[in-house]
């Protein structure tokens, strides 16, 4: 199924650690649970993407078809399988968000990024992922999300504050 | 049984059903027809094209028939207003998307997303959007895509994963952008990937092959019988206008269920290969000329006169009819001659026994203990590797004693790669240690006992010898030995031989008589003559001298469908008969079944039944017992003759023959084991097909 060499040793000691233990906590047999964690622990290591490879190093750690790995790679939409930026920006422009101003949030990063929403910055540092639907944070609007942590009732200061923090 | 029956009422008629069963298979069971694309009875349930919704009472929406198990009292209604709104709005969501080019869809005529379309659909969309369009995928050259008819009902992958083992595809992506695939662009490589060209409901996998050929209402469905291996698949051939175009599987679940192997399914590409032979030809010289059938009949029988009392050798295809090897065997001892034989693969010749699976096929898949020794089993018979896929992964211990390691694609329990020298020492270890020899003493190690006690341990166990066995230099020995082990753990023996009539074969006379000559001997050294019925000498046997040995006769007779560079080189004249889906016949299975089928196909060119051409023969010669008129007849005498024959059993023990440390056995490629494979052009470009034919082996 997968290539003659192994691909294990790509994934970190610290990866290969905290997927045992999500492994761990399912039946034995039932290591196909632990795909979502360990996919989050590798694109972690790699900051912020995943690679074929790495995908591939999943599989075979988890004695996986490469396939499955992929499916839930694909799938969830906190997982990237293309290079991009190590800090995941995505701007909420559902329904209350664009009703306080979620459309020149958009605008005010793009433009102190110069970057299109889809686009990472040539340093590597922002991945402007996607305009985001609701993230159930309503009373906070507008709002956006930055590598799985809430930013809410955002101004241009606000905004310049948490992206300029990222390194 | 009685606390696990639920009374339930389907469109308001009362019906009985098993506790937790689906209600779709209930429906199914009593003729209520629910629209279903995911669901298919041979594979697990994923309930996610939700066709199937049906009204439940008391449940405040519709609810998935294929997955929702009955409870006592449900009351459920699969044509109110609500179910079939419920369905419609499903259709109308699958057509969203879903290509409107049916007129170029070789699936038109035969589509279910057609047939549900027709019945549930609207005749117009309310979506003007865009449909969206998914790159084709190449997965090989059987099965061709056009994924952007896919309707992601998964089928295609389930069968991948559960049936076939090889979990290569899969879905990526999510909601529109969902699309089935291989992680990396691969072909599928599996003796049974066509059956999910069966299983897709819609056009999105087909046949390659058939790609563009035919349309399904322009052809007649003709029950066929495989005539690659000895499971007795059933198959369906699709004719038109004389012709075969196709074939699928006919649903049998005593046999096949509902699948067929690869080369079942597209070998008859190999019916209509370029190197048919059209008419009788005789040689002259080292040329050949066409004649007619008379004169070409009364050259044979001249030539057989000519031949001395036993100078002449028959051989014959073990994948020929009951009928043609009835006719051929009468003729051989017709003629004075005893030289008869099938068994073209073999080169020890123990005391003929009918070989035998030793139980039902269906009953493989509860076997919970099983040793097969020299076997390549998804190579030899796909279907029932599969039915030991199905034990194994329910927990049966499956193990092998094989000359090389093949892969399995399911749980084994011990796999022993053994010489064949190293083979028959293991069997007499095994023998040792099921008459209690204990670990240390006699060679026994933990993992023979551990072999043994799995037989011992459970009821139901069985001990194959496939095909490598049968190649084995002391075939004899290993027989013997599997025999006794058989014996003393409780196992049934079988015996898996080559072909799709072996069994038939023995039964027909077609094994030479005591002293007279077997398939090794008569390929060893040139008699007279030969009758050759379906046999390319040397691409149909491991003997390396084989074409030579034939070629040295004074006078061979061909009856082919094929007029092969290595025919043209050995025979003296060359009789045209029909391939498998062109001659009524009977073939006898691995389990013992006689199942017979018609003529599917108009012979191509002159040829004609191999049956007729014998019976005709057998008249030229003056001999007795050629006046049938039907292929019925012949069928009569033979089953006659069967059922008089004492059963046979395979003998025990007899001692072990003394083979050379460094004697091997040659494992024929999966699309090299007989005429038709071989001629198949899709078959040989697959990965399998690929692989070179053996040394002595030349394909035509
Ligand atoms: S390709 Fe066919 S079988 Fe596979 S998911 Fe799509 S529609 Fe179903
Ligand atoms: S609409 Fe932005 S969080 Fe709900
Ligand atoms: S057939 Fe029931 S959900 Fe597909």
């Amino acid at each position: 199924m997968t290539g003659s060499t192994s691909k294990i040793g790509l994934l970190t000691e610290h990866t290969r650690h905290e997927i045992d233990s999500w492994v761990a906590r399912f039946p034995e047999g039932r290591q196909r649970s632990a795909v979502l964690s360990a996919l989050r622990f590798t694109q972690e290591q790699n900051q912020g993407f995943l690679t074929p490879d790495l995908m591939e190093a999943v599989a075979e750690y988890l004695k996986l078809p490469a396939i499955q790995v992929f499916e839930v790679a694909s799938f969830y939409s906190m997982f990237e399988t293309h290079p991009c930026g190590r800090h995941h920006v995505s701007v909420c422009t559902n329904i209350s968000c664009m009703l306080n101003g979620s459309d020149e949030v958009v605008a005010y990063v793009e433009k102190k990024l110069g970057i299109k929403t889809g686009e990472s910055t040539p340093d590597g540092r922002i991945f402007l992922k996607r305009e985001e639907e609701c993230l159930a944070s309503c009373t906070g609007a507008p709002m956006m999300m930055v590598d799985h942590h809430f930013h809410e009732h955002l101004t241009p200061e606000k905004i310049d504050g948490v992206l300029d923090a990222l390194k | 049984m009685s606390e696990d029956a639920v009374n339930i009422t389907v469109d308001g008629v009362p019906m009985k059903a098993r506790k937790g069963e689906m209600i779709i298979r209930v429906t199914d069971a009593n003729d209520v027809y629910v629209p279903r694309f995911c669901y298919h009875e041979k594979l697990p349930v994923a309930a996610n094209c939700r066709m199937c919704l049906v009204e439940v009472e008391k449940a405040p929406k519709p609810l998935p028939a294929c997955a929702t198990p009955v409870m006592e009292g449900m009351v459920i209604r699969t044509k109110s207003a609500k179910a079939i709104a419920a369905q419609r709005s499903v259709m109308e969501f699958l057509l969203i998307n879903h290509p409107l080019d049916c007129p170029i869809c070789d699936q038109g005529g035969e589509c279910e997303l057609q047939d549900l379309a027709v019945g549930y659909g609207r005749d117009i969309s309310r979506y003007h959007e865009r449909k969206r369009v998914v790159k084709d995928k190449n997965l090989g050259p059987l099965v061709s895509t056009d994924m952007t008819r896919c309707i992601h009902c998964t089928r295609c992958v389930r069968f991948g994963q559960d049936v076939a083992g090889i979990p290569e595809l899969g879905t990526t992506g999510r909601g529109e952008h969902n699309e089935i695939g291989t992680y990396i662009e691969a072909s599928v490589n599996h003796e049974l990937s066509g059956n999910i060209i069966d299983l897709c409901p819609v056009g999105a996998l087909n046949s390659k092959p058939f790609r563009y050929r035919a349309r399904s209402w322009e052809m007649t469905q003709q029950p066929l019988v495989s005539p690659h291996d000895g499971l007795g698949t059933n198959l369906y051939g699709h004719v038109r206008r004389g012709r075969l175009m196709r074939v699928v599987p006919r649903r049998n679940d005593a046999i096949n269920e509902t699948w067929i192997s690869d080369r079942d399914r597209f070998s008859y590409e190999g019916v209509y290969s370029a190197d048919r032979l059209q008419a009788p030809m005789l040689r002259d010289g080292d040329s050949w000329k066409s004649v007619d059938w008379q004169t070409a009949l009364e050259a044979v029988a001249q030539g057989l006169q000519q031949a001395p009392k036993g100078g002449t050798g028959f051989l014959a295809s073990a994948s020929s009819t009951v009928e043609e090897l009835t006719l051929l065997s009468r003729l051989a001892r017709g003629i004075g001659s005893g030289n008869i034989d099938h068994r073209l693969r073999q080169t020890d010749f123990p005391a003929a026994v009918t070989p035998s699976l030793g139980m039902a096929v269906a009953d493989v898949d509860a076997l919970q203990a099983l040793l097969v020794i020299g076997a390549n089993l998804r190579h030899e018979i796909p279907l029932l590797a599969s039915r030991v896929r199905k034990a194994a992964v329910r927990g049966a211990k499956v193990s092998f004693l094989n000359p090389e390691r093949f892969e399995y694609l399911f749980p084994v329990a011990q796999y022993w790669v053994a010489s064949p020298a190293q083979q028959l020492a293991a069997l007499q270890v095994l023998v040792a240690a099921a008459r209690g020899a204990a670990v240390g003493s006699e060679g026994v190690t933990a993992e023979h006992l551990q072999l043994v006690d799995s037989l011992k341990s459970n009821e139901r166990k069985a001990i194959w010898l496939g095909a490598l066995a049968q190649r084995h230099p002391a075939f004899g020995s290993l027989r013997g030995l599997a025999a006794e082990l058989a014996a003393l753990t409780g196992a049934t023996l079988g015996v898996l031989a080559e072909g799709a009539n072996a069994a038939g074969a023995h039964l027909a006379g077609a094994v030479p008589d005591a002293g007279a000559l077997n398939a090794g001997q008569m390929l060893t050294t040139s008699l007279h003559s030969y009758v050759l019925l379906g046999v390319e000498p040397q691409a149909d046997s491991l003997v390396a001298s084989a074409a030579a040995a034939v070629a040295g006769a004074r006078f061979v007779v061909a009856l082919t469908p094929y007029a092969s560079d290595e025919l043209k080189a050995v025979a003296t004249i060359m009789l045209p008969i029909g391939s498998f889906a062109e001659t009524s016949g009977t073939y006898v299975s691995l389990e013992g079944r006689w199942q017979s089928f018609a003529g599917a196909a108009q012979p191509v060119g002159e040829s004609r039944p191999a049956w007729k051409v014998l019976r005709v023969l057998g008249n030229l010669l003056g001999l007795q017992g050629f006046a049938q008129s039907a292929s019925e007849e012949v069928l009569a005498e033979a089953r006659a003759l069967a059922d008089g024959a004492a059963p046979q059993a395979v003998p025990q023990g007899g001692g072990v023959a003394a083979i050379a440390a460094d004697a091997v056995v040659t494992d024929v490629p999966l699309y090299q084991i007989d005429a038709l494979v071989r001629r198949a052009p899709a078959l040989q470009a697959t990965r399998d097909g690929m692989q070179a034919p053996q040394g002595a082996q030349g394909a035509a």
